[in-house]
């Protein structure tokens, strides 16, 4: 079994209000350091599989067909083992 | 001619469309359910505003892979009218009907108002009307339509863009545009000419009760389209 995390979100030359929006309030809180906020999707998939390559393949594919929109948007992922799922299962 | 009217959980401008087409327009109109598929004898889809399948994960995505979808896809395809307004555009552009994408509004605010819009291209079968101005509502927060630079002069280059929202003078302004489009981009239509997506409420603007009859141009249109077509089957 394997824990994916899927992160979507909007490519950087296209406009990002809410993530705008939220900077502003951050420099209104005082924190004038942060240059930029993008605001995005988080998703957490449980794969049943032992093949990490395959799965690799199977994400790459969920997160452009689904996911994510190419147009407007990047993703990036992160696949790891998940051995508290695998126990439960046995 | 007749006309189908795609219902998907969630779509909320169904009725309104319908009524248009119906009661308004005069001509033979269907509902079709999300599970069914389009039959061969339809002249003319609309994809009706709403919030289709709760707009989970993007406005329009889920829509898109809904088994209606295949069979709308497959008669655009082969050159059947499409219509497909504010969510119906959305689920067009998800689908790959339409390029582009569509970004929250700059304001961040659902916006329900009139706007103007500049008929950019009256050789459509959507736009065969005199007037250049139309006052048409809008009521979304997804509507900020955006493409790459490039897909920007391909829709230029083909014409593809049909409405721009405008001042009530016709002057494609910054201050006119409502939610940020790209180029104040409002409708586009595919390079084949008969898929049209539009963020504006034509069913909203067919009767004078209801403040503008400019929405009826664009079903009139379709049916002066349509006409000649049938006249020769018949």
């Amino acid at each position: 079994m394997f824990r994916v995390k899927v992160f979507v979100s909007l490519k950087a030359d296209v406009m990002d209000p809410q993530g705008q929006t939220i900077g502003n309030a951050l420099h209104t809180l005082g924190f004038n350091d942060v240059r930029e906020v993008k605001v995005g999707k988080y998703f957490v998939l449980l794969i049943d599989s032992n093949d990490k390559k395959k799965v690799e393949e199977e994400v790459i594919k969920i997160s452009k067909d689904l996911l994510s929109n190419p147009v407007i948007e990047d993703f990036t992922y992160v696949i790891e083992p998940d051995s508290k799922s695998d126990k439960g299962a046995n | 001619m007749k006309f189908g009217v795609i219902v998907f959980p969630g779509s909320n401008c169904d009725t309104d469309c319908y009524f248009a087409l119906r009661d308004v327009i005069g001509v033979k109109v269907d509902y079709i359910w999300h599970t069914n598929q389009v039959s061969k004898d339809y002249d003319c889809l609309l994809l009706p505003g709403g919030f289709s399948y709760g707009d989970y994960l993007r406005p329009g995505i889920i829509a898109r892979f809904s088994s209606v979808m295949r069979s709308v896809i497959e008669f655009a395809r082969s050159g059947g009218l499409v219509l497909g307004i504010c969510n119906g555009f959305q689920i067009l552009l998800e689908a790959g009907l339409l390029p582009g994408a569509m970004l929250q509004n700059r304001s961040l605010r659902f916006i329900c108002k009139y706007v103007h819009l500049k008929v950019e291209n009256k050789n459509t079968p959507f736009t065969r009307f005199d007037k250049s101005i139309l006052r048409i509502p809008i009521a979304h927060k997804q509507g900020n339509y955006f493409i790459d630079p490039d897909g920007l002069k391909r829709l230029r280059d083909n014409q593809q863009i049909v409405f721009r929202y405008c001042t009530p003078e016709g002057a494609v302004t910054e201050e006119a545009n409502p939610n940020g489009a790209v180029d104040n981009i409002a409708g586009i239509i595919n390079e084949q000419g008969n898929v049209l997506g539009m963020m504006p409420h034509p069913e909203r603007a067919s009767e004078a009760i209801l403040g503008s009859t400019d929405g009826r141009l664009i079903f009139e249109s379709i049916c002066n389209f349509l006409q000649p077509t049938l006249a020769g089957e018949t």
